[in-house]
């Protein structure tokens, strides 16, 4: 019934400086990420790409600014700047992946999608004290949480290694058991670093699919960090640009492939014959 | 020696020259140790020396090296058979373990009643029970929660005084006591949890000996609490139910059930005690890892920072095995004062923390099985080398580092699964972290 005007955006991030002692990683940096949709998150090396992330999801306190989540169903809202990592993913319902991948390398694969069930596992067993006496409360809410699981490891293809050791996937494989791993968290906003690092064409374009099931089935907002242009010009319905930790463009993927400020920042530097035509063109 | 040359192109010269390299490190060794004796004579100490053992420990190094040469190094396979033959104990070791588990239950059940179980081996099968409850016990914190705790004796110490205490002041019974113990132990646990869960590795490894050390010096320092360095003596002995297993009385154990008096009565008892306080401690501990806090620790020894991000609360799941390793602990320390009837801070000493996690390490980091069949070993082991005298911490050693060699992730270095799909597979202790605190 509300128009898009009135509902506040999924994610908002207000003026978010971030400092490291002399270095400034993030220059006074808003955006937003809408809910249901695919906002990228873009830039050459070194831009501040996963600080963002880490600020968002509460592994560094940012120097100032505000973060805001907005639950759409609820109507609750989050200020993730003051909250604990943990609590952020338990209450906010932020999920993330890892640049280098995250996994519980020793642990099955289905067993690391329960440890991401922790939370309403740990209820059930009535913190434990009901758990160690069998209460029939915690042996149905396991079995429902190995259906989510069995869900998830369906979606991502991996359903005949669940009893496999996580470290025994192939790369491919873990970047996906992560990816189902940060979804059985039930996430609202789902945050990827550089989901499609390392994949083989034929795997990023699985990815896509993925990527859009989840925004579309699952109905939640998906952050992206992505270097693989294919994957991020693909899929996202909104590209925010950052270069040395300013936002430097900001639109659909439409409008940043054609942003003079963002082709010199990729290319500009590299590439000396475009300079004169992009400072040309730029006033 | 033309045969081994053509099998793995043995050089000869070379072999030659490792050999008497390695004895003439075994020279510099044995050559003070060996050679060597000091014999109290009339003016002081007089030097004796004994050339024969040296030669004879010098040319055994040079001829086992060579034969190693010829026969072990110089084989065709190499790594790849060692790594396989591993790979081999170990599926072996875990066929053993599903029926070695129930085998050894029966075994300890039915130990009392066997025709050799006398005294003496009812004492020693108690020491090793309780330090498997103690392995057990420090499993949850070092092989689940991959948390290092070299001062795990303070809790050990803090269950035995809590129950000498509070049996002496209040003379509560045993039974009341012991939940008490394991109560004061995990809150003492929970203590110790909260400084140190900012650090990882070796710097939580030193606050943790040092919080051992602290304990152990508090005992003895305040005296008007803890007697001090005279302990605390006279603490009363257990009951069968209430039934006192003394010589004289009207109501005693022996006269209840119409039986001669036996002083092995009690040793029985308390042997059965331990035994079921051990079960315990391992039933608790298999059922937690089954559940999501267990889930909790063992992904927190994998990987702390992916457990924050999936809503774990690290500090409460460090927290939680602090407590319930620092619990069994307890409980353990209130059977060994009740057995021992006096205790005093000499009983709890940093050997004693090392020689639990040593027990742990030995069994393969997380493994039940393990941690008993290194208790036997270590503590069965000290008393069948008790004749070596002053070679015994020797042979221990060497027993140590060959074990460590041989199999550096213990000996039963698997996982297994807390929950399966379709097939249980153990996972190999190379893809399981070890924790970093």
């Amino acid at each position: 019934m509300t128009t898009d005007a009135v509902t506040p955006p999924l994610l908002t991030v207000e003026h978010l400086t971030m400092r490291f002692g002399g270095l400034l990683a993030i220059d006074d940096l808003s955006f937003e990420a809408a809910d249901r949709k695919i906002t990228a998150l873009i830039g050459p090396n070194g831009a501040g790409k996963t600080t963002v992330f880490n600020c968002i999801t509460g592994f560094y306190k940012p120097t100032q600014g505000r973060i805001t989540l907005h639950h759409g169903d609820t109507g609750a809202e989050f200020l993730l700047e003051r909250m604990d990592d943990f609590r952020i993913t338990q209450k906010a319902k932020v999920a993330r992946t890892f640049q280098n991948i995250r996994l519980f390398g020793g642990m099955t694969v289905l067993e690391n999608l329960l440890v991401a069930q922790h939370n309403t596992l740990m209820l059930a067993s009535r913190f434990t004290i009901g758990g160690i006496f069998g209460i029939a409360g915690y042996k149905h809410a396991e079995r429902e949480s190995i259906e989510l699981a069995k869900y998830w490891l369906e979606k991502v293809r991996l359903t005949e290694r669940a009893d496999d050791p996580a470290s025994d996937l192939p790369y491919g494989g873990q970047r996906r058991l992560e990816i189902a791993r940060a979804m059985c968290t039930m996430p609202k906003l789902l945050c990827l670093d550089e989901p499609a690092a390392g994949l083989n064409p034929r795997e990023s374009q699985e990815l896509n699919e993925l990527l859009q099931y989840i925004r579309d089935q699952h109905r939640i907002g998906v952050l992206l960090i992505e270097h693989d242009m294919s994957v991020v010009m693909g899929i996202s319905d909104h590209i925010v640009v950052l270069d040395y930790g300013q936002k430097i463009s900001d639109g659909t993927p439409e409008e940043v492939r054609r942003d003079p400020n963002v082709i010199r920042a990729y290319l500009g530097v590299d590439e000396e014959e475009e300079i004169p035509e992009i400072e040309g063109a730029a006033p | 020696m033309a045969e081994a040359g053509k099998a793995g192109g043995l050089n000869l010269a070379a072999t030659i020259k490792d050999c008497l390299l390695a004895g003439l490190v075994a020279l510099a060794i044995f050559g003070p140790t060996l050679g060597l004796v000091t014999i109290p004579g009339p003016g002081g100490l007089d030097l004796v020396q004994r050339w024969t053992p040296v030669a004879i420990a010098v040319a055994l190094v040079v001829g086992g090296r060579f034969l190693l040469h010829v026969f072990w190094w110089n084989r065709e396979p190499g790594e790849g058979a060692v790594a396989g033959a591993r790979a081999a104990v170990t599926l072996r070791l875990v066929g053993l373990g599903r029926y070695a588990g129930p085998a050894l239950l029966a075994f300890a059940v039915a130990l009392p009643f066997l025709p050799f179980a006398d005294r003496y081996i009812l004492d020693l099968s108690i020491l090793v029970l309780t330090y498997v409850m103690l392995g057990w016990g420090l499993n949850i914190v070092v092989g689940l929660a991959g948390l290092l705790d070299l001062g795990y004796v303070a809790f050990y110490a803090v269950g035995a005084y809590s129950y000498a205490l509070i049996a002496q002041h209040f003379g509560w019974s045993f039974w009341v006591c012991l939940p008490l113990a394991g109560l004061f132990a995990a809150f003492f646990g929970v203590i110790l949890g909260f400084p140190v869960l900012r650090l990882r590795g070796d710097y939580l490894a030193i606050v943790t000996l040092a919080f051992g050390e602290i304990v152990r010096v508090v005992l003895l320092n305040w005296y008007t609490f803890t007697n001090g360095p005279d302990g605390i003596s006279g603490i009363p002995r257990p009951s069968f139910f209430g039934l006192p297993f003394d010589r004289l009385g009207d109501v005693t154990f022996h006269k209840t059930f119409g039986l001669e008096y036996s002083s092995l009565h009690r040793i029985i008892f308390l042997y059965f005690l331990i035994l079921i306080l051990a079960l315990v401690t391992n039933f608790v501990t298999v059922r937690l890892r089954r559940l999501p806090v267990g889930r909790a620790w063992e992904a927190l020894r994998e990987d702390e920072i992916a457990c924050r991000s999936l809503g774990l609360n690290t500090t409460n799941t460090k927290l939680t095995a602090f407590a319930m390793g620092a619990m069994f602990a307890g409980f353990a320390g209130s059977f060994f004062a009740t057995r021992q009837g006096f205790i005093s801070p000499e009983s709890f000493v940093f050997m004693e923390s090392a020689l639990v996690l040593a027990i742990v390490v030995l069994g393969g980091m997380g493994s039940q099985i393990g941690v008993v069949i290194a208790a036997v070993v270590m503590i069965g082991g000290f008393e069948v080398f008790r004749e070596a005298e002053q070679f015994r911490m020797l042979i221990f050693g060497l027993a140590m580092v060959s074990i460590m060699v041989w199999r550096p992730r213990g000996l039963i270095a698997v996982r297994t699964p807390s929950v399966f799909l379709k097939e249980k597979k153990v996972i190999s202790a190379d893809l399981v972290q070890e924790g970093h605190g």
